[in-house]
């Protein structure tokens, strides 16, 4: 048997012929030389590696059914568990503390905002990257080496594990390498743009101190712009134009500032639901643009879709690369041979007929980067988020990461709407690999 | 006379519009060259950009490491070591990475245990003996468990897998090694199958022709002549499964429990080292403190372990490519 087994491999092991036919011909040569006797038996084996060949043959057969049957049993049991939970307020709800109040709208908007800014970040780069070491041949070593070492590189960073892009992503994007000032320090952000502050005052007449006889006086709120978030308090004046957050929208209103301990009270209802205490504080408070950018990042949107950015880049490169690969080799020498330059050949020729391959790429790494949980969490801790993000730093949970939360509570009805979550989560994903399978399979359509 | 005076009245005409012509391609050209050199740049930016980041994970991880060895309470010995890993309370802070190293192994040894031979007989059936039909609903529905997020294996391991190992033997504790490392077998299961199919498929057909022609059944082509043959790409992938396996962070950190032990025991509560990064992260430890680094050091040794692992996967599977391209 182990001579059987040591003839099977020789040809296998990279041998040069000539070495594997001189110890072919010795292993021939040896039975006349040796005069083993001949043992008929051993031929005599078809029958038995016939049933072994069954054997396995049953055996890869049960194994192969189990993976069916683990897909089956998990998403099966899943379905157990998260349909009978699934809502409307677990969609469109927001993340009360009680579970049958619990939704998923912040989170549901939250992996919107943060894997649409990972794609629109992601996909030049890594079409790009993988464009520079598929379609550009290099011309001297040090290029060769360069983009040996590019390649090295990208094969590597698809191995290291999520976990420690998101450890990255905390140092790299949320604190900028404590570059800069700390984002919830009081002074603000070292840098921002895209936001308004203003001074919020309430009137007099609301003021239960300063009764002015009008019992039900409406409460109104004025806002005073101001340049920055550490500028001085404003003090109000008479005659100062302020905006006031009404039930039509911003309007500007004219107000009038008075001193309540020195200064005579009005009579005029109206007057006075104009009128400030000028020795009162105001709130500062904060209009941002859904742009708005500040340095370092902190826990928000860019931070969290620039570590999934990380995590995905090497997927969408390698994915790409095989897409390129896939052109047929002649269709790029037509176009040069029509005098097409490098980069007209990859945009108007390689390009078009690599899409396909590259959608499909990019949707299964936008599937992956939705259901990514452990960056986002190493970024954004465990947070209480209770609304949709509003501007691109805003704080904000993802999917993944609001059913992580409900599964690490003890309570089962917790365990319930994470099952719920899970459901809708498997749909999303679900929905994007049927794409990615359909487009593939159409494109081998094609192909053939 | 008039035709002749024509013409010479045309020429200069001709002459300018045919010289504007080339003036308007070679500003062309130019444009072009400019154009083709800009995009060729972007794309080098590109690429570099991926190196950017190798080099941002070492710097950050190498420079926040020595920060925390900068500690008093710790020191390189105690971390290398020790096999107590006590860095939240008591008073004697202990960081010995031992105890997360063991845990991690034993739940990766578990999961591997189940990943890869079921992984590779799955892949031996695909690739020689499966039939078209089976081989074409069998491999999306491997694509879809690969794709399934390791948060839904997270909450199957919890509150599918460890009830049912308590129903069977009532020791495992409610966070257990045993179930994490189920839920990380059938994770990296996928894995394993795919990557293996790949290297079988890259046996040329004439070795398994030529097996045939020596009367051998598809079992003797299969475990004497393709399996040695594949054997450097199927060595590969199971190297990246268990880089893979290590490098599993929410299934760990939902099922496997947070006290750092070492212990033999599958029944018992471990904590990896990706648990304990989501420990950290997860909790209120305060902002650059002592345990806040810790984190660091611990991703490092993540990363290197992984990383070498990846390499090592990567060299020889590269090897094989060759040999047979």
């Amino acid at each position: 048997m182990s001579g059987n087994d040591s003839h099977g491999d020789s040809p296998l092991q990279g041998q040069s012929p000539d070495a594997s036919t001189t110890e072919a011909v010795k292993q021939q040569a040896e039975p006349v030389t040796n005069g083993a006797p001949f043992d008929a038996s051993k031929l005599v084996t078809s029958r038995n590696r016939i049933t072994k060949d069954i054997r396995f043959r049953q055996m890869c057969i049960v194994t192969a059914s189990a993976s069916v049957l683990i897909l089956v049993f998990l998403l099966g049991s899943l379905l157990v568990s998260g349909l009978p939970a699934l809502s409307w307020t677990l969609l469109t709800g927001y993340p009360e503390p009680e579970p049958e109040n619990a939704g998923l709208w912040p989170a549901l908007m939250g992996t919107l905002w943060v894997c649409t800014m990972c794609a629109l970040i992601t996909l030049p780069l890594g079409i790009g990257t993988a464009i520079l070491l598929e379609e550009f041949t290099p011309r001297n070593k040090l290029a060769r080496n360069v983009l040996s070492l590019i390649q090295l590189n990208i094969t590597n960073l698809a191995g290291v594990p999520s976990v420690v892009y998101g450890i990255i992503g905390l140092t790299a994007f949320v604190s900028m390498f404590s570059l800069f000032d700390d984002a919830d320090s009081t002074d603000g952000p070292s840098m921002e743009m895209g936001a308004v502050y203003f001074d919020q005052f309430s009137n007099v007449a609301s003021d239960p101190f300063l009764n002015t006889g009008d019992a039900d006086a409406r409460e109104r709120y004025f806002l005073i712009p101001v340049d920055s978030r550490g500028a001085p308090v404003t003090v109000p004046k008479t005659g100062m134009l302020a905006y006031e957050n009404g039930e039509a929208g911003f309007a500007t209103v004219e107000i009038l500032a008075i001193d309540p301990f020195t200064d005579e009270v009005s009579a005029d209802a109206d007057i006075m639901s104009r009128t400030i205490d000028n020795t009162s504080t105001p709130g500062r408070i904060s209009e941002k643009q859904w742009y708005y950018l500040r340095l370092p990042f902190g826990r928000g949107v860019v931070a969290g879709a620039l570590t999934l950015m990380l995590v995905i880049l090497p997927v969408i490169i390698i994915s790409t690369q095989e897409a390129l690969r896939a052109v047929p080799a002649t269709l790029r020498a037509g176009a040069l041979g029509l005098g097409a330059t490098p980069w007209q050949v990859v945009w108007n020729v390689t390009l078009p007929s690599a899409i396909p391959g590259i959608m499909t790429g990019a949707i299964l790494a936008m599937s992956r980067a939705i259901g990514e949980t452990a960056p986002i969490l190493i970024i954004a801790g465990i947070v209480y988020i209770r609304s949709a993000p509003q501007h691109l730093m805003d704080d904000c949970t993802v999917m993944p990461l609001q059913i992580y939360n409900w599964i690490q509570r003890p309570q089962d009805e917790f365990h319930e709407i994470a099952a719920g979550g899970i459901v809708i989560l498997l749909a999303i994903l679900l929905t994007f690999n049927a794409v990615a399978i359909l487009i593939r399979h159409r494109m081998q359509n094609k192909l053939r | 006379m008039s035709s002749e005076l024509d013409s010479d009245r045309r020429l200069p005409q001709l002459e300018q519009q045919v010289q504007t012509l080339f003036v308007r391609d070679r500003r062309s050209l130019s444009w072009v060259r400019i154009r083709e050199k800009g995009i060729f740049l972007c794309l080098i930016g590109c690429g570099l950009f991926s190196l950017l980041i190798t080099g941002s994970i070492i710097f950050v991880l190498a420079s926040e490491t020595f920060r925390f060895f900068q500690f008093p309470d710790v020191t390189l010995s105690n971390f290398f070591l020790s096999t107590e890993w006590n860095p939240l309370l008591g008073n004697t802070k202990s960081f010995g990475i031992w105890a997360l190293i063991s845990g991690t192994l034993m739940v990766t040894a578990i999961a591997m245990i189940l990943a890869l031979p079921l992984g590779l007989i799955t892949a031996v059936y695909l690739s020689e003996y499966a039939p078209r039909r089976v081989r074409s609903t069998l491999k999306p529905i491997l694509e879809i468990l690969a794709g399934i997020p390791t948060v839904v294996y997270g909450f199957f391991a919890l509150l599918t897998i460890t009830p049912f190992l308590q129903w069977c033997y009532s020791g495992f504790n409610v966070y257990n090694a045993m179930s994490a490392g189920i839920a990380v077998g059938i994770l990296c299961f996928p894995t394993v199958c795919s990557l293996a199919e790949d290297a079988l498929q890259a046996v040329p057909s004439s070795l398994r022709d030529g097996a045939f022609g020596l009367g051998g059944t598809r079992f003797d082509a299969t475990v004497k002549v393709i399996i040695p043959a594949a054997l450097s790409g199927i060595i590969s992938a199971f190297l990246l499964a268990i880089a893979r396996a290590i490098g599993e962070t929410m299934i760990v950190a939902l099922a496997a429990g947070s006290r750092a032990q070492v212990t033999l025991n599958p029944g018992d509560e471990v904590q990896t080292m990706t648990g304990y990064m989501v420990q950290i992260a997860g909790g209120d430890v305060s902002n650059f403190g002592m345990e806040y680094y810790s984190m660091y050091a611990v991703a490092f040794t993540l990363f290197v372990i992984t990383l070498t692992l990846t390499m090592i996967g990567n060299q020889i599977r590269k090897k094989y490519r060759e040999t047979y391209e």
